[in-house]
């Protein structure tokens, strides 16, 4: 598979990247910031040992500028994009949101603006060539909204609901959107935050993606057990979650 | 950034302090006073000196920067492990060229505890296959640390528990395998004798010996165990295909404490030994079973419950008395608490580190419980026979050894504290164990 990912120096993206490189899959990486793309890149070369390059491009969620640029970068290195891959996103806790207006900002325009953005760029690309897998990480946190993930939880809803849309405007035209719903997955992104229960480390995460990836499944929640888990929160009554502390 | 309770593998001590992790270990050991891998450090190692010391973990950084299939260099970060290169490298004819006990642990670790293993005799410490080190030192600036660049630094670091810098990036050298199998021999010993001797007669002819030994058997069966070689199979002799990445399983909980008693040691020790029915066993061995044999088990300290175990090594020179390590053992089989799983080992000569554990002799190492008074007496009984007969314990390991014992069998000390002081004077970078063996608490009340 020729795939690009945007967000592979990081947590579950770096996760999922090096299982792809490891199996053979040709690879290109979209991220902020140059060093560290070039690191990322070399690990998983030497990862993959093919011999193959994995090429890198800046690409800014904060700056739409840089879409088309990457993106014209990556297909330029790979010949045909099978696959386009979004894990970048940025996470800060409620009370760090409440107090801090230009961290809000950034994350509302990153998360919503940004990656829908980039999304679009990214659907147009893979149409034109008869179409291709759109993976992107939404999350658990934008299935119902609660106290401790007002703004993120809905910057994710909103993510989730776009996804659907595509999904369904585009599926016939051969796009495959999977979106990605993880529960709390142990990486520098959650570090000191307190787990909840079924917490997850990022290499079985990583794994999950990939099948569902591989197995073109429009929806996967990851670990599978927060399918369950968030119907049953969906269903709570509102003054049941006025009072709960999650 | 977070608060959080720390232990090493031992869970004895225990030390709240905040710790800093990122993918970005230059950022995150920017005015630390420590940096920690996996935890796999037995005592306190890996725990910081002070109140409101500030740690570092290095596992988020863990990328493989550089690798050289022709000639099996590899330099990678900090917080890669042993497990990933073991996964990713052995099925493609490469190996670390020494390994420790388990596959959780660091680049960062092996170099700072400059870890040794069942090829010891032969290949010397991980630091011997060093080539270069990325390190933030004490004064913040990063630097590229060689034996050539740094003579003093680089020997330092290897072996100096994370004492002398903060290790970014390793580059050492892999060994080339013929197969990702072993072979392997073992034998059931009768006692002490006759397992000294045929663990030496091993070390003559096999790359890799270790033995196990029953420290609760008493009298004639003092001593007796089993002695266990190794060498790289050959690819006519290895199955075909690689060895499969076997099942693991968890510890749920922590045991009760009246689990781990004389009586269930006595139990496990000897069905450890009568589970080698034949006299001697031979044939291909399974290379996780071989190096990493307790690793399928996850969370296996809980079995030594909420209060935790101490590990000791200790390396008796050689030369040493056949009646002093008969002694050893003895203090060891007759103390209020005992040793769970004992393994002894053939040591080679001392390695470039200054603080390296190993010198050419026997090394021993024990897992003993946590008991309070009781298991302090027993490392102090263990600690003078060790000052007596000129060894060294393992730093690696340590949690309860007295700082008057450690002065008396660290000779090196002195060395290593004039080129810590050279580069740290303030000594910004400090852990528990350094406070509590290296005299670091006086130069602190002093400066």
């Amino acid at each position: 598979m020729k795939c690009v990912v945007l967000g592979a120096t990081k947590g579950i993206g770096r996760g999922v990247a090096r299982l792809m490189a490891e199996r053979g899959d040709s690879l290109f990486l979209l991220g902020r910031n140059p060093s560290d793309l070039a690191a990322t890149a070399k690990d998983l070369e030497a990862r993959s040992g093919s011999g193959g390059t994995v090429g890198t491009a800046a690409c800014d969620l904060l700056d739409s500028s840089t879409f088309e640029t990457a993106l014209d970068q990556a297909e330029k290195h790979l010949g045909h994009v099978d696959a386009i891959l979004v894990t970048a996103g940025l996470f800060a806790t409620q009370d760090d949101l409440e107090q801090d207006a230009s961290l809000r900002d950034r994350l509302m325009h990153a998360n919503f603006c940004g990656t829908i953005g980039f999304c679009e760029a990214a659907k147009d690309r893979l149409l034109a060539k008869g179409g291709g897998r759109l993976c992107v990480l939404s999350s658990v946190a934008g299935e119902r909204g609660r106290k401790p993930i007002v703004i993120y939880g809905a910057t994710k809803a909103g993510l989730t609901a776009y996804l659907n849309g595509l999904d369904a405007r585009h599926h016939e035209n051969g796009l495959r959107v999977i979106v990605v719903k993880p529960g709390f997955v142990r990486t520098t992104m959650t570090e000191g935050l307190k787990e909840p229960p079924f917490s997850a480390d990022v290499e079985p995460v990583a794994k999950s993606i990939l099948k569902a990836i591989d197995k073109e499944q429009a929806e996967v929640y990851v670990p599978g057990i927060w399918r369950f888990v968030m119907t049953a929160v969906r269903a709570l009554p509102r003054g049941f979650m006025r009072k709960a502390k999650f | 950034m977070s608060v959080r309770e720390l232990v090493g593998w031992g869970r004895f001590p225990r030390v709240m302090a905040e710790e800093r992790v990122s993918e970005d270990l230059a950022a995150a050991t920017h005015e630390v006073n420590l940096t920690r891998g996996l935890g796999r450090s037995y005592g306190d190692s890996s725990l910081p000196g002070r109140a409101g010391d500030v740690v570092a973990r290095t596992t988020a950084a863990d990328r493989i920067l550089f690798f050289d299939e022709k000639n099996g260099i590899l330099r990678a970060e900090a917080g890669f492990s042993l497990q990933e290169l073991v996964r990713v490298f052995l099925p493609r004819g490469w190996f670390t060229p020494v390994s420790p006990g388990t596959q959780f642990v660091t680049l960062g670790g092996m170099v700072a505890s400059d870890i040794h293993g069942k090829n010891h005799h032969v290949a010397g410490c991980f630091g011997e296959h060093v080539r270069a080190l990325k390190m933030r030192v004490p004064d913040g600036r990063i630097l590229e640390v060689t034996e050539e660049s740094e003579p003093d630094l680089f020997r330092a670091t290897i072996g100096g528990m994370g004492l002398t810098g903060h290790i970014l990036e390793v580059e050492f050298q892999l060994e080339a395998v013929p197969s990702p199998w072993i072979w392997g021999e073992s034998e059931r010993v009768a006692n002490l004798e006759e397992l000294l001797d045929k663990q030496s007669a091993a070390s003559e002819e096999w790359p890799f010996t270790v033995s196990w030994v029953d420290t609760v058997a008493r009298g004639r069966g003092l001593g007796r165990g089993i002695v266990m070689k190794g060498r790289w199979a050959t690819s006519d002799e290895a199955p075909q295909g690689p060895p499969k990445i076997g099942r693991s399983f968890s510890v749920p909980f922590d045991f009760p404490s009246w689990a781990l008693a004389p009586w269930s040691m006595r139990i496990f020790n000897h069905l450890y030994f009568w589970k080698h029915l034949p006299r001697r066993k031979r044939g291909i061995v399974h290379p996780q079973k071989f190096f990493y044999p307790l690793d399928i088990v996850q969370h296996w300290n809980r079995v030594y419950g909420s209060r935790g175990f101490v590990q000791y090594q200790c390396v008796l020179p050689q030369g040493t008395p056949r009646s002093v390590h008969h002694r050893f053992f003895e203090a060891l089989s007759q103390g209020e608490v005992g040793s769970f799983l004992s393994v002894v080992k053939d040591c080679g000569e001392e390695g470039k580190g200054l603080l390296s554990f190993p010198k050419a002799g026997v090394s021993v190492a024990l897992d003993i419980p946590m008991r309070g008074r009781a298991t302090q007496e027993l490392v102090d009984t263990l600690n003078e026979i060790v000052v007596d007969a000129g060894g060294r314990i393992y730093l690696a390991k340590d949690s309860l050894t007295r700082e008057n014992h450690f002065r008396a069998m660290e000779t090196r000390l002195p060395m290593f504290a004039e080129v810590r002081n050279a580069w740290d004077p303030e000594l910004r970078l400090m852990s528990a164990q350094s406070a509590r063996l290296f005299g670091d608490r006086e130069t602190e009340a002093g400066s």
